[in-house]
């Protein structure tokens, strides 16, 4: 607010008024938010989950994938002293195996944020261009187009990925690819519906009357007007990506142990609910904090891309 | 008198699954520096794909031009690749349409939008263009350009926006306008005052426009040249006093007979009968035959469709022995 310059009651008050170029899109919407408390506050909270898996486990002290079967599935807060002397507290306890869960968490939130971030994005720039081409080119190459997506979504997605990981072994880089392959069809399927609705539009008729190519229409004037949809659904897609890998990884396709992730880490909980719920507590806190986060700044940030639903 | 526009024997069709729909059929107009030209007839009778067609704005397929030229300068827009059409379009020839509610885009800036057609076409500056865009909303009569510039469409009215469109058409100081029922969506005050705006803009640039209507009244206001279209084809087309003082075709007449304003009160608004023709599958001969009266449809011709004769000076009609009322 401070940084945005006010009209300086200028002495040449005579000379042609300067005009202020208008914000940007972005840079309205960006104003619109940081006006949504609630939506910075869960932004913040995310940034801040990020910055605590990645440079947590530095903190800890502890390695994630190391055993101590002396302090099996110990409650939060024992304290481990090691026969050299080093050592410290197990603030989440530990699992079965003796691992510290705090640092296991942050670990595991490294893979599950990536996967999530990572396939959604992938999702987000396959699905956008390919559904918002599609959707203004229309007639035979929106159905060529659409027939494609279709045979995809007919590819049963479990028997998908195990083909691909008997082709190519089991990697990280591998379940990125096969969820961003899934999730990116439905992300097609809605831009190309909320294109054409668009192209009747009489702007869009309007931009090629100014002379605008095809290229500069979909991304002045189509695209940003389907944002909206398409950020609602990739805040819905992040969980759904995450569930996802969790379920993969589950099956044994997805993330191997000892390594871990909050999917693996929820379902190893869920097994020792009853002995140690704490287990089950901690990665479940962090995942669903994550998500709820999700969502409302996804709702903030629809809310902050309509230029009509909130007023300047 | 220069011609900005001279379109010869126009022929636009559409290929669709219930066969060929020839929408316009054989229209030659010309169009002249200063003047406006009105395009007038019913709903589908091929007034607004003429215009289309001149800009390359028909989707094809499925349509398809199937014949005429259309000389603007010296370049035959008929024969030119998108690209070149793209150079044209917004610098050269600019448009406005009919909605001014849909024609915006709802997610951008009035200014943003305006300013569009100097960034394209003539590589300003974003600060340069805005400042244009300014003087372009001011020139169309828009209060406080200044602050209204940074604002978005719905926060102006139907006819703000409607001169919202004429500034982004005009601000390149195209040769031609060419405007698509402009009038039609909004309510008759805010007409008047935007037919009056536009008017004022065309003496004062000396562009040319065609004026797109089924409005007589707004034909007899500001077109200077008035082609009568029906069912794809020129009907009748002729200075505008002329053609009110004498019409000659029996559809113009009728046309003419249905203004509202002219009718006695009390009595049955008169209606031109039947329905527009099937454009995919026209009757030979007089299009126009199945709605005449019984008596003067006998006099129509069957065999083949009437030819555009002079009747007088400038004056043009079909010559059809049903339709065409000669002194």
């Amino acid at each position: 607010m401070s940084t945005a310059a006010a009209p300086a009651p200028s002495p040449a008050a005579f000379e042609l008024p300067h005009v202020q170029p208008g914000r940007s899109l972005w840079q309205d919407a960006w104003a619109r938010l940081r006006r949504n408390r609630l939506a910075i506050l869960c932004g913040g909270l995310l940034v801040a989950i990020v910055l605590f898996c990645f440079l947590g486990p530095w903190l800890t002290g502890w390695n994630p994938t190391e055993t101590n079967l002396a302090l099996k599935a110990t409650p939060p807060g024992t304290v481990e002293i090691r026969p050299d002397g080093s050592g410290g507290k197990h603030w989440m306890g530990t699992d079965p195996l003796g691992r510290d869960i705090l640092t296991r968490i942050m670990r595991g939130g490294q893979v599950s944020l990536m996967v999530g971030l990572v396939a959604t994005g992938v999702a987000l720039l396959i699905g956008v261009g390919y559904g918002a081409t599609a959707g203004y080119l229309g007639g035979r190459w929106d159905m060529g187009m659409m027939r494609f997506v279709d045979v995809l979504y007919a590819l049963p997605f479990m028997i998908f990925v195990i083909l691909l990981t008997t082709m190519f072994g089991k990697s990280m880089l591998l379940i990125f690819l096969a969820i961003g392959a899934v999730e990116w069809l439905t992300m097609a399927r809605i831009v190309r519906a909320q294109v054409q609705v668009l192209v009747r539009q009489e702007f869009v008729e309007a931009a090629r009357s100014l002379g605008l190519s095809t290229p500069a229409i979909l991304i002045r004037h189509i695209i940003p007007n389907v944002l909206g949809p398409v950020i609602v659904y990739s805040t819905l897609t992040v969980p759904a990506v995450m569930l996802l890998e969790a379920a993969l990884s589950f099956l044994g396709l997805g993330v191997q142990p000892p390594d871990s992730s909050w999917g693996t880490l929820i379902n190893d909980g869920a097994e020792n609910l009853e002995t140690s719920p704490w287990l089950l507590l901690y990665p479940a806190a962090f995942f669903s904090a994550t998500l709820f986060c999700l969502n409302f700044v996804g709702d903030g940030l629809r809310d902050a891309l309509d230029v009509r639903a909130s007023k300047d | 008198m220069s011609t900005v526009l001279d379109v010869q024997d126009l022929k636009v069709s559409f290929h669709t699954r219930n066969g060929v729909v020839r929408a316009v059929d054989g229209v030659s107009f010309k169009v002249e520096k200063g003047k406006t030209t009105g395009i007038v007839g019913e709903s589908g009778s091929g007034k607004s794909v003429t215009c289309y067609s001149l800009l390359g704005l028909v989707p094809m397929p499925p349509g398809r031009i199937e014949g005429g030229s259309a000389k603007f300068g010296d370049v035959d827009l008929l024969k030119l690749s998108e690209k070149e059409l793209q150079r044209i379009r917004g610098s050269r020839i600019s448009m406005i349409f009919q909605d001014p509610m849909t024609s915006l885009n709802p997610w951008l800036r009035v200014g943003t939008q305006v300013a569009e057609p100097l960034r394209l076409h003539e590589g300003l500056s974003k600060s340069e263009a805005w400042k244009r865009a300014v003087e372009a909303l001011r020139e169309v009569g828009i209060p406080d350009p200044e602050k209204r510039i940074h604002q978005y469409p719905h926060e102006f009215s139907g006819g703000m926006r409607q001169r919202v469109m004429i500034a982004m058409a005009l601000i390149t100081r195209p040769e031609l306008l060419i405007a698509d029922e402009p009038t039609t969506a909004l309510d008759v005050t805010i007409q008047k005052q935007v037919l009056d705006l536009i008017r004022d803009l065309q003496k004062r640039l000396g562009i040319a426009v065609v004026f797109i209507t089924h409005d007589l009244a707004v034909v007899s206001e500001v077109c200077d040249y008035v082609n009568v279209m029906y069912a794809g084809r020129l009907v009748e087309a002729s200075p505008v006093q002329e053609l009110f003082a004498r019409p000659r075709h029996a559809y113009t007449q009728a046309l003419m007979r249905s203004i509202p304003a002219l009718q006695r009160k009390g009595e049955p608004l008169y209606t031109i009968p039947g329905l527009p023709p099937d454009l995919a599958n026209l009757p030979s001969g007089c299009a126009f035959r199945p709605r005449q009266t019984p008596e003067r449809q006998a006099l129509c011709l069957t065999d083949r469709q009437p030819p555009l004769v002079e009747v007088s000076p400038g004056h043009w009609a079909q010559d059809c022995p049903g339709c065409l009322i000669r002194d």
